[in-house]
């Protein structure tokens, strides 16, 4: 052949590049910045919202349990009452878990047992029935105070007259208090990991419908592949992303770092308080970044492949709807696993690529176990391949047309007739 | 005028030969959009350093084309080679390419419009700035060379696009429509573009609807009317296919010589219209002045590429183009 040249083009990371410092930059000096440093106070809103559901969920799977260790005739007592007032009562009585039946002269540390912080125990009675102690958490003493007199003196025969005067013991955690802080944990993870992405995959589907309307769109498709335009849309809003992030994490910490100075902040906000999640904060803040860029790249290939598909912003809008809802309803849905730790359910979430990194990141919070995120996010980035694969594909597609749109007829059997005979694959008969 | 232009099948196009390398190559492309037929069949033969033209009226499949040469879109069957490849996205960085929908980032400044779209073609964004400056400098929009392009008029910020097509220094540059949307000043100075750049030894091939272009421009043309391609070859050849028209002038409006005119001879007052006989025009003349026919004047005009045009593509697409194309585009 004549002319022939040696091979001539950018390889797909560097094209990938120079989309992603474009956009990098046009975003970064742009008003919808601006937008996306407000972002983070769309959590409060929302997260109000979500903390109905999530109160309920707590409510109705994390309910704590009072563990029992007394002797096997004033254990049998107790589980009687129980049966008796838990159906009387206006207010769900927590259920009642046998410990240990103690023989005479035995006892029970019910520290030892609740800071080994097994199951969802919220507190412990020992003694006996007319002297019953109870070991919990400063917060839980309170709350289970009055039912465990009231179980004792039932189990005495003597409520309502009479009821024992109930010993506390104070710990420092529990199982229950240490679930509690941890379900909390993990909703606040994934609330925030679902606003910055729909908030970020909503950029970065506005971008790509701005550079439909500019008709750029056809430049960089002759010029590189589509797969890099993609991925460098895609990773320039995460860059865009981590910008925000450290934005805001330098803000943050230089408020609490200053008001700390003065004490200022220190009766409302410690952190060594706060819950510390299942597989230790470094690799929680590990997991959720990565989780965060899985859960985005995905929502993200999505959005852009409608994107491509839509030719004006009304159009996006519709076609994104159904979608932005769906995505709504997955977050719900990984929030009601969570509360479902094992079960088919949260399986169900982990396995289903749009919920899987919201699930996963409430696990992080919740298990120490680290092999099952490993699996999860070679299994999410499998699905971000698959979506940015089948986004190019769409885009090369549907987007490079010209000329109006065929009016679509349907063909008459007759008709298909004429035309295989007008075209000479038929002959008439 | 090189005769290698338009190697395509014998039957319909020109098919002379010539040792030229051939910059674009196509047989048989066939592209359709939701079963309609956009392109079918087309064939293409471009030499390397050739200005060629890809004549129709809007809906042809102009466009079409140019994106299957590119590798923008895929043909649904037919082979295509650019530079000698069949993939013309390994050649990517050779390639200029101007789309009809004109389109930049209207935040960006005019340089650096013009980087970006050779950093998309491999060029080192730094050595794009400094492109970007030079040849706006030297195309007359320095001063605009930090605007940005939403502060630019529609006119040079087709301008800058064009430019931004060149900077990498393609040798095949495609155009898609380019004098579309320009003055006659600026149609006039990208038509002077264009033969700098075949003169550099680059390959230009461009759409358009205005004939007139392409016949100033063009050794070759490919003639598009429904997707398909009635002619591709040299603007000479398609020019001959018609044979030239003679004009002739008489003192007289009859006589015995009326009977030496040839039968397609159409009647213009004192003027005789009808194509130059196959035995030449002295015959004629003679049994004209024998006839004493008074002869006042007589011409032989040679066919131009919009009577080609009508010839090969037909009354109909030689209508729609006119009516495309705005007065000034047609001057």
């Amino acid at each position: 052949m004549n002319g022939v040249v040696p091979k001539s083009r950018l390889p797909l990371w560097r094209a990938a590049m120079v989309i992603a410092r474009r956009d990098f930059t046009a975003i970064l000096f742009s008003r919808v910045f601006f937008f996306f440093l407000l972002g983070p106070l769309f959590p409060i809103l929302v997260g109000a919202l979500a903390g109905g559901i999530g109160n309920a969920l707590e409510e109705s799977s994390g309910q704590p349990e009072i563990g029992i260790a007394m002797s096997s005739a004033d254990v049998d007592a107790m589980l009687d009452a129980h049966r008796t007032l838990k159906p009387v009562l206006a207010y769900n009585l927590p259920e009642m878990r046998v410990l240990e039946r103690l023989g005479p002269g035995e006892t029970y540390d019910a520290r030892a047992f609740l800071e080994r912080r097994e199951g969802n125990v919220a507190g412990v009675i020992t003694g006996t029935l007319a002297a019953p102690e109870l070991t919990a958490t400063a917060a839980r003493l309170d709350w289970l105070r009055g039912d465990v007199a009231m179980l004792s003196a039932t189990a005495l025969g003597k409520a309502p007259v009479t009821f024992p005067t109930v010993t506390t013991r104070e710990v420092a955690t529990s199982g229950a208090s240490d679930k509690h802080a941890r379900l909390r944990t993990a909703q606040a993870g994934q609330t925030l990991l679902f606003l910055l992405i729909m908030l970020l995959a909503g950029m970065v589907l506005s971008n790509l419908v701005e550079e439909k309307a500019n008709k750029v769109i056809e430049i960089l498709a002759a010029a590189i592949p589509m797969d890099a335009v993609f991925l460098g849309k895609l990773f320039a809003m995460l860059g865009v992303s981590l910008v925000g992030v450290a934005v805001w994490g330098t803000v943050i910490g230089s408020l609490v770092g200053i008001a700390d100075m003065g004490g200022a902040f220190s009766d409302v906000f410690d952190p060594s308080q706060l819950p510390v999640p299942g597989v230790g904060w470094p690799m929680f803040f590990l997991l959720g970044v990565a989780y965060f860029s899985m859960g985005y790249l995905l929502l993200g290939s999505i959005f852009l492949a409608i994107g491509s598909m839509a030719t004006t912003v009304r159009e996006v809008q519709t076609m994104s709807m159904p979608v932005t809802m769906a995505q709504v309803l997955l977050f719900f849905f990984a929030s009601f696993a969570m509360a479902h730790p094992g079960e088919p359910i949260e399986m169900a979430a982990i396995a289903f690529p749009l919920s899987s990194p919201f699930a996963m990141l409430a696990r992080a919070a919740q298990g120490p176990a680290l092999w099952p995120h490993v699996v999860a996010l070679v299994w999410q980035a499998l699905w971000v391949a698959v979506a940015i694969r089948i986004g190019a594909g769409l885009f090369r597609t549907r987007v490079m047309k010209s000329g109006p749109q065929p009016v679509k007829r349907k063909r008459r059997p007759w008709r298909r007739a004429a035309g295989a005979v007008a075209e000479g694959t038929a002959s008439p008969v | 005028m090189d005769a290698a232009l338009g190697q395509a099948p014998a039957s319909r196009n020109d098919s002379r030969e010539s040792g030229r390398p051939l910059a674009i190559e196509a047989r048989g492309l066939v592209k359709r959009f939701d079963g309609t037929l956009a392109v079918d069949g087309v064939d293409l033969s471009v030499p390397e350093g050739a200005i060629y033209g890809i004549l129709g009226p809007n809906g042809a499949g102009k466009t079409t084309t140019l994106r299957m040469l590119l590798g923008i879109i895929d043909p649904d069957s037919g082979t295509r080679r650019v530079l000698g490849h069949e993939r013309p996205r390994d050649i990517a960085r050779l390639i200029g390419y101007l789309p009809e929908e004109r389109g930049l980032y209207p935040a960006m400044k005019a340089y650096e419009a013009i980087a970006f779209m050779g950093a998309l073609r491999g060029l080192p964004l730094k050595l794009g700035r400094q492109r970007g400056r030079e040849l706006l400098e030297n195309h007359g929009l320095g001063y605009a060379a930090d605007r940005q392009i939403r502060q630019l008029s529609k006119g040079m910020a087709q301008q800058v696009q064009l430019l931004g097509t060149l900077v990498h220094e393609p040798r095949l540059v495609v155009l898609d429509e380019p004098f579309s949307g320009l003055d006659a000043i600026n149609q006039g100075k990208l038509e002077r573009l264009i033969r700098s750049l075949a003169e550099k030894g680059t390959t230009v091939i461009f759409s358009t609807h205005v004939i007139a272009h392409a016949e100033r421009l063009c050794e070759g043309v490919a003639i598009i009317a429904g997707g398909r391609v009635p002619y591709a070859g040299s603007v000479d050849a398609a020019r001959d296919r018609i044979p030239a028209q003679v004009r002739l002038e008489t003192r007289h409006r009859d006589g015995p010589w009326r009977a030496a005119l040839p039968p397609a001879t159409r009647a213009e007052g004192n003027f005789w219209n009808f194509p130059l006989p196959d035995s030449g025009v002295e015959p004629l003349l003679r049994a004209l002045i024998e006839g004493d026919a008074g002869i006042l004047s007589l011409s032989i005009e040679r066919a131009g590429l919009h009577d080609a045009f009508v010839a090969i593509a037909g009354e109909a697409a030689a209508r729609a183009l006119e009516e495309e194309s705005p007065a000034e585009d047609r001057r």
